[in-house]
């Protein structure tokens, strides 16, 4: 029996719903803590009277946020969860309304309070609202995901350290013709379509954990954009080391459009593992290689269109 | 320079193509010497393997001098004479450092179409269809040997080509198929096709120590070859003599205790509608192999046997016994042979004057006739057995 390593998770461009999303998750449990666990000093921070009513009140609403805490955490579209956050937001603001009858409570605490269940009630409404409209695991523009694996024979900070400079790129990304790295820490890609064009973006490291994962994304106003991690993990047995690839890519609108398409879309998943078994080439046998019915190395449409295998006319290297 | 060219089922021709170059740095180009026709070669001149285009350049059995050499070549000199190994290997992957060197990941650039087919692709292999590289082959004046650091053997004797030529594929492919039957004191081997394969099969088989060894073909003078040469002690002509109960009366009722499949996927049957029946589903391409050597090598086997598998096989089979093998412990072991792990210890072995795997060469040709060798040995025309093709 052997055991695969846990790909490691996948750090992604969030959308802003998304964050939303954690965020409000994250102060449901922050709320429902103390509610539950000290509903005394919660009602005296917030200015209502604190006796046995009242903190059996807060215990409830306590649990009831710490409920939609979950929910919000582990589900990936918690619409549901987020709307049952806007009911008990009204639920909440009426039981501040019953405590301002009450003229011996602190006004300016309760009016803090008060504002606060207002504005996260105004902030649930509208996350919830955006995630149901929402179709599901769509964002904005149409994109493809890729993912794809493949073990090479190399420790894993060398496997690393190879992929940590992007100029390296281009010895084994069919498509890529350079990768320029700027002082800031940008870089510059370009990369060669089947017309001849070629169409170009700036992409930053998003994330780098040495000999573990680097992840990358394009910058708005370049022709391609797409967001991209690599996570490297030890083979077991001595078997060196996995690359697990994950990209994704949003086919641009514009001008490169369809060469893009061509480019990134007949076969994404072929071409993402034909990258990744010429890294493979590279990094363990030194280069790319090359037959004759395949001169230029493994690639997606010289598979449908080989040459015969006997030598090439001229020179070729 | 000249090559053997296939343009389409049963059509080969030798014509003027360029001459080969280095693309890789641990290439070397090889001028040839001599070369032959595999039985495997057959399988795509019938059209019986895909991926296959015009222009290809066929033959993976090859041995010559080294006439010049990429700048990561430092094992090989100008002038070397070597004799190369059929499947092409990287020396650097999972599979080449546990010598499973005919599944290298890295030698494969069309590993996407392989992977289609079969899932996941074993290495490149000269000449060899595109789904295995798309690699020119070794019937012709020159080729380009890639990874030629690791799998090309030094030849340092005057032994003649016809003498260590076969270690670029067939005597290793026996030898491993002998090989993967462990054989023990007192085993009985039983080989199922007596073509160049079959032979050293069972010429391997009698070198590893077993006690008896069964040859299995429908022509006379493969059987002869096998009994005379390779040292088969019984032949069995299928075509005279049921397999089963001639298996059974030479073993005393027990089976085999390993079977070899030398056949592959063209085989033949001796009932004629049996053999009809996959034939017509081969040739309506509704089964792509023709497995009736395999079939009977179950069926005879020992229980607890072992089938080991070196014939080719390219695709799909119908009417598999598995649960035959299941249901009485055989074990299976195949694969297209490791060939660079045997180079040296079968090289010693010709050396030493154990075997010389010349025997089973019946025809020498000019690689101008090859298109009349190939036709020959498909008809086993002249009592051909083995072609050898000089440039």
């Amino acid at each position: 029996m052997t055991t695969t390593a846990t790909r490691p998770p996948v750090p992604r461009a969030p959308s802003p719903e998304a964050e939303l999303t954690r965020f409000l998750g994250w102060f449901s449990l922050g709320l429902g803590v103390p509610q539950t666990v000290a509903p005394g000093r919660v009602n005296r921070l917030i200015g209502v009277r604190d006796d046995r009513t009242s903190r059996a009140w807060q215990r409830v609403v306590g649990v009831r946020e710490l409920a939609a805490a979950a929910g919000i955490f582990s589900r990936p579209r918690p619409a549901g969860w987020l709307w049952a956050r806007v009911a008990g937001d009204i639920k909440d603001l009426a039981l501040l309304a019953s405590a301002w009858r009450n003229k011996e409570l602190s006004a300016g605490r309760l009016a803090a309070a008060t504002a606060s269940v207002a504005g996260i009630t105004a902030v649930d409404a509208f996350t919830a609202a955006r995630i149901s409209r929402a179709p599901a695991g769509a964002t904005k523009d149409p994109t493809f995901r890729v993912k794809a694996s493949m073990t090479v024979r190399k420790p894993r900070d060398d496997v690393y350290a190879f992929w940590r400079n992007f100029q390296n790129f281009p010895r084994f990304m069919a498509h890529l013709e350079s990768v320029e790295i700027h002082p800031d820490g940008q870089s510059h890609w370009r990369a060669c379509g089947p017309a001849g064009l070629s169409v170009d973006w700036d992409a930053e490291a998003v994330e780098d954990r040495p000999g573990e994962l680097i992840a990358w994304r394009s910058l708005p106003g370049g022709d391609v954009v797409h967001s991209g991690i690599v996570g490297f993990a030890d083979a077991p047995g001595d078997r060196g080391t996995e690359v697990h690839v994950d990209l994704e890519y949003a086919p641009p609108a514009g001008k490169a459009g369809s060469l893009i398409a061509k480019l990134f879309g007949e076969e994404p998943n072929l071409q993402v593992r034909d990258d990744l078994r010429r890294f493979k080439q590279v990094i363990e046998t030194g280069e790319v290689v090359r037959s004759e019915g395949t001169p230029e190395g493994t690639l997606a449409r010289r598979l449908v269109a080989q040459r015969p295998a006997q030598p090439l006319e001229g020179s070729m290297s | 320079m000249r090559a053997n060219v296939w343009s389409g089922r049963n059509t080969v021709q030798v014509e003027n193509v360029p001459d080969p170059k280095i693309l890789n740095s641990r290439d070397a180009i090889v001028r040839i010497t001599s070369t032959a026709i595999c039985g495997s070669d057959l399988h795509m001149y019938n059209g019986y393997m895909p991926t296959m285009k015009s222009g290809d350049i066929l033959g993976h059995e090859f041995m010559g001098e080294v006439v010049e050499t990429g700048r990561d070549v430092d094992n090989l000199s100008v002038g070397d004479r070597v004799v190369v190994p059929f499947p092409i290997a990287c020396g650097n992957c999972n599979a080449c450092q546990n010598e499973l060197y005919s599944v290298c990941e890295n030698s494969n650039p069309n590993a996407g179409l392989a992977e289609k087919m079969m899932g996941r692709s074993p290495s490149g292999i000269f000449g060899y269809t595109h789904m295995l590289g798309g690699y020119a082959g070794g019937q012709a004046e020159y080729a380009r040997v890639p990874f030629a650091d690791v799998g090309p053997i030094k030849i340092e004797n005057d032994l003649p080509d016809q003498s260590v030529l076969f270690l670029s594929d067939i005597f290793p492919t026996g030898y491993m198929g002998a090989d993967m039957c462990d054989i023990k004191p007192g085993d009985v081997i039983a080989v199922w096709g007596a073509g160049p394969v079959g032979q050293f099969a069972i010429a391997s088989a009698k070198l590893l120590g077993a006690e008896r060894v069964i040859a299995i073909d429908r022509f006379a003078y493969r059987l002869d070859m096998a009994r005379d040469q390779a040292g088969a002690d019984d032949v069995i002509d299928y075509e005279e003599a049921d397999v089963g109960a001639t298996l059974n009366e030479i073993t005393g009722g027990r089976g085999p205790d390993a079977c070899i499949d030398a056949v592959g996927m063209e085989g033949h049957h001796s009932h004629v509608a049996l053999h009809a029946y996959d034939r017509v589903k081969q040739a309506t391409r509704m089964e792509m192999d023709r497995p009736h050597a395999l079939r009977e090598a179950i069926m005879s086997c020992r229980n607890g046997g072992t089938i080991s598998i070196i014939g080719a096989y390219g695709g799909l089979v119908d009417k598999f016994p598995l649960g035959a093998a299941m249901n009485r412990s055989l074990t299976f072991k195949m694969g297209q042979c490791h060939v660079h792990k045997y180079l040296r210890p079968l090289l010693e072995r010709i050396e030493n004057g154990e075997i010389d795997p010349s025997f089973v060469i019946t025809h020498e040709l000019n690689l101008d006739d090859t298109p009349r060798g190939y036709e020959m040995f498909k008809n086993k025309e002249d009592r051909c057995e083995k072609v050898v093709l000089h440039p």
